[in-house]
């Protein structure tokens, strides 16, 4: 399952990418694989998300969340 | 101004890095170019306790050594580049206390280049508030650095700061954080031996931004991607390698040294906050409240100011007509450079206030939530969500608003916004606006609340919003995408605003403008008034000599046959030249040689419309007599029909022409800086008139 289809409140554990590209940017902002993530909320139109993730609050589109693999 | 050690202030963004700067540098600052780019280069002074002075350079906060934008990418080298001007003796990295793990990244990154370094724990106030408990004394001693923890917004431990600043070492002692030459060892070994790389993890990020970096001469760089070829090396996948084992190294360091309570997410204030501004209805009528009471309190708020301005030019006016002997150098002082400066100077309050209000949205955090809500909205017409704030900022300005895109990584959508920027209705238009309004929409309010002089403003700028989106999906469709586009983006949390940062972007802008925009106008202003003095060949004097015969000075009185002379000079004079020269070209838009001349002077800036219109209608008129522009104007009727020359017709289509047509050349100079190519400020000046003549020619012909 990835990160996209969590619904708001929900956590998960980052496994792995699947987009080497956005990999690297997603894990210098702190998200990694082992990091638990949790999805804070939605924007209004439905993308992009907001995740909880390095005890900080971090937004993405809801593509860039498909990247990323749960354990 | 000399120094003796030079500072470089690195950090991520929202740690309060510029607060910090300000703190420690006070009013004792300069703005400036880093050279060959356009990155706001921050440089202040700072007296230590030991007596010596420190030159502090604020970079642009990042997340890591490895840029994502133009602004990002000189971190590094201001860094790495040895010997220079700007080359650090220590850095000060900022951490924020509330958020250490992913502020570690780039300390442990800033360390490994082996330049020395200290810490400046910022936020330790709200860490302890959240219930954070650092070990400052242990984490100091495992990372090898010494650590200052500092309340920026509060004051505190800064005169800490700068006793660890004075007292520290030449030589960086603070410990390795990751092997850096396992990640690539042959390729790092090669490029050590080859180039002046003293470490290894110079080596290695010369190996991932060679391609960006200008200190390398050409053949170092063709050599560097030889080498990098020779062995294997791949960019993403070292990077990918780096970053992970950065955060093992950080996990290991915050193991035993910070306590983080485990508390639910839920409860935060900043969660309740967002819970109300995201949300799905009140979030975007609470921003388009935020917006509306922003101009509205622009332009309630700047109305007083402006008229003492504007009072206290008419006295400066007055009193130099009395103290000036009457002749063509007080009539250049008064009417060229007198009347340009109060033209520049009249837009500070306007200026100062929308950037207050920017500031303001910045640093409490919710431009970036503003961000979050609309980049889908954005990303369908080919914009970012990064977009908006350039756009709401070129309310007050397309120059720095384009200077902010900077910020967007997207190379596409950056220039998408570069393009559209400029149609937003910024301040220079506001005073053509009114001034034109008010000649020809009565001030009367309809459905009781609403002022049709309101609405029509209200228009004007709506209009410029909707032209906007409309041009950005157009292009959406003519440019070509370079690389992917992506929003990571933090949610920083919610914050007061800091007043003093506020005061300093007020007073930061406003000199900006006066001083860039401000030569412009008075340049333009001077070559005006000798345009409109003065005329070819000896036009002039046989108009003297036309009016000294009998028939006129018999039959006239001494003041209208002087009102007669004025108008048939400034008719014959340069100015008066080529304003006929451009007439049949504007004659299908209702403008007349006289509006001709006010469009030829608005391309230098828009803003000398009004200032161009009280030199035409004062060198025509009575020079004694202080009227405003707008009476002025109101008076003005076509010298062949005797009817006004300022109808409905001929006031909105000049409205639209200012709304559509790049007439400014600060801007056309900053698109070029920002673009390095000529190719975009032309393509946007050639369509942007032809948008402006076409919607001018429509509205002339709708109205008339």
């Amino acid at each position: 399952m990835t990160l996209e289809q969590l619904g708001v409140g929900e956590t998960g554990i980052v496994k792995e990418f699947t987009d080497l590209e956005m990999s690297v940017k997603l894990m210098e902002m702190g998200c990694l694989p082992g990091e638990p993530v949790r999805v804070s909320r939605i924007a209004p139109l439905g993308d992009p998300i907001a995740i909880q993730v390095s005890g900080y609050q971090l937004s993405l589109r809801r593509f860039e969340a498909s990247t990323i693999i749960l354990q | 101004m000399k120094a003796d050690i030079r500072v470089a202030l690195v950090g991520n963004p929202n740690t309060g890095k510029s607060t910090l700067f300000n703190a420690l540098t006070g009013l004792n600052q300069k703005i400036g170019n880093f050279p060959g780019v356009t990155v706001d280069k921050k440089i202040g002074y700072s007296p230590l306790p030991d007596g010596r002075r420190a030159e502090i350079i604020d970079l642009p906060g990042t997340y890591s050594l490895y840029p994502k934008s133009k602004d990002e990418s000189i971190v590094f080298s201001v860094l790495a580049e040895k010997d220079t001007e700007l080359t650090p003796d220590l850095v000060v990295v900022i951490l924020d206390a509330t958020n250490l793990k992913r502020n570690l990244l780039l300390y442990t990154q800033v360390a490994d280049l082996k330049i020395p370094v200290i810490i400046a724990l910022n936020m330790v106030d709200l860490s302890k508030k959240a219930g954070i408990r650092i070990d400052i004394d242990k984490l100091a001693q495992k990372l090898g650095v010494p650590i200052i923890p500092v309340s920026a917004r509060r004051l505190e431990g800064i005169g800490e700061l700068k006793a660890a600043i004075s007292y520290a070492n030449k030589f960086a002692l603070q410990q390795s954080s990751i092997d850096v030459k396992g990640i690539a060892p042959e390729l790092i070994t090669a490029i050590s031996n080859e180039l002046p790389a003293d470490n290894p993890y110079f080596a290695l990020q010369l190996a991932h931004q060679h391609e960006h970096l200008k200190f390398l001469t050409p053949a170092q760089s063709s050599r560097i991607e030889e080498l990098e070829k020779e062995h294997g090396f791949h960019t993403q996948k070292a990077q990918a390698a780096e970053t992970i084992a950065r955060y093992n190294y950080i996990n290991d360091v915050l193991y035993d040294t910070v306590k983080t309570p485990v508390t639910a997410h839920d409860e935060s204030v900043s969660n309740k906050i967002d819970k109300v501004l995201t949300h799905k209805v009140f979030g975007f009528v609470i921003f388009i409240g935020v917006l509306l009471f922003m101009f509205q309190s622009i332009f309630a708020w700047s109305e007083y100011p402006m008229s003492l301005i504007e009072a206290g030019f008419v006295w400066i006016e007055g009193i130099l007509r009395n103290v000036l002997p009457a002749g063509p150098l007080a009539n250049l002082l008064i009417d060229g450079v007198v009347a340009g400066l109060s033209g520049v100077l009249v837009f500070i309050p306007q200026i100062a206030i929308l950037f207050a209000f920017i500031s303001i949205l910045e640093d409490t955090g919710y431009m970036s939530r503003v961000t979050f809500m609309m980049d889908k909205i954005m990303r369908k017409v080919g914009l970012n969500g990064k977009s908006v704030v350039p756009l709401i900022g070129g309310f007050a300005c397309a120059v720095p608003s384009i200077m902010s895109t900077r910020t967007i990584e997207n190379w596409k959508d950056r220039m998408i916004t570069i393009m559209v920027t400029p149609l937003v209705a910024c301040s220079a238009r506001l005073p053509v606006y009114t001034l034109l309004i008010a000649l020809v929409v009565p001030n009367k309010n309809v459905w009781w609340i609403f002022n049709l002089q309101g609405l029509a403003l209200t228009g004007m700028y709506v209009l410029s919003l909707v032209s906007a989106v409309i041009v950005a999906y157009v292009m959406k469709f003519v440019l070509k995408a370079r690389e992917r586009g992506y929003f990571i983006m933090e949610l920083p949390v919610y914050r007061m605003p800091r007043w003093n940062n506020m005061l300093f972007s007020m007073y930061e802008r406003s000199k900006t403008f006066v001083l860039e925009a401000g030569k412009v106008i008075i340049a333009v202003s001077v070559i005006l008034w000798v345009l409109s003095s003065y005329g070819p060949g000896n036009r002039f004097e046989k108009i003297e000599q036309k009016y000294q015969q009998p028939q006129f000075t018999k039959t006239m009185t001494a003041d209208s046959l002087a009102r007669v002379i004025s108008t048939e000079k400034l008719e014959n004079s340069y100015a008066g030249v080529l304003g006929h020269v451009i007439e049949p070209v504007i004659k299908p838009l209702g403008f007349d040689w006289k509006i001709g001349i006010a469009l030829i002077t608005s391309f230098a800036a828009r803003e000398v419309f009004v200032g161009t219109m009280a030199t035409i209608y004062s060198v025509e008129g009575d020079a004694d007599r202080i009227d405003s522009v707008q009476d002025k104007m109101r008076n003005a009727r076509n010298p062949n029909t005797g009817r006004p020359v300022f109808t409905l017709a001929v006031a909105f289509s000049l409205m639209m022409f200012y709304a559509f047509a790049m007439q400014c050349a600060s801007t056309v100079a900053v698109v070029y800086r920002e673009t390095k190519d000529w190719r975009w400020p032309a393509a946007q000046f050639a369509y942007m008139t032809v948008l402006a003549y076409g919607a001018a020619f429509l509205v002339y012909h709708l109205l008339k």
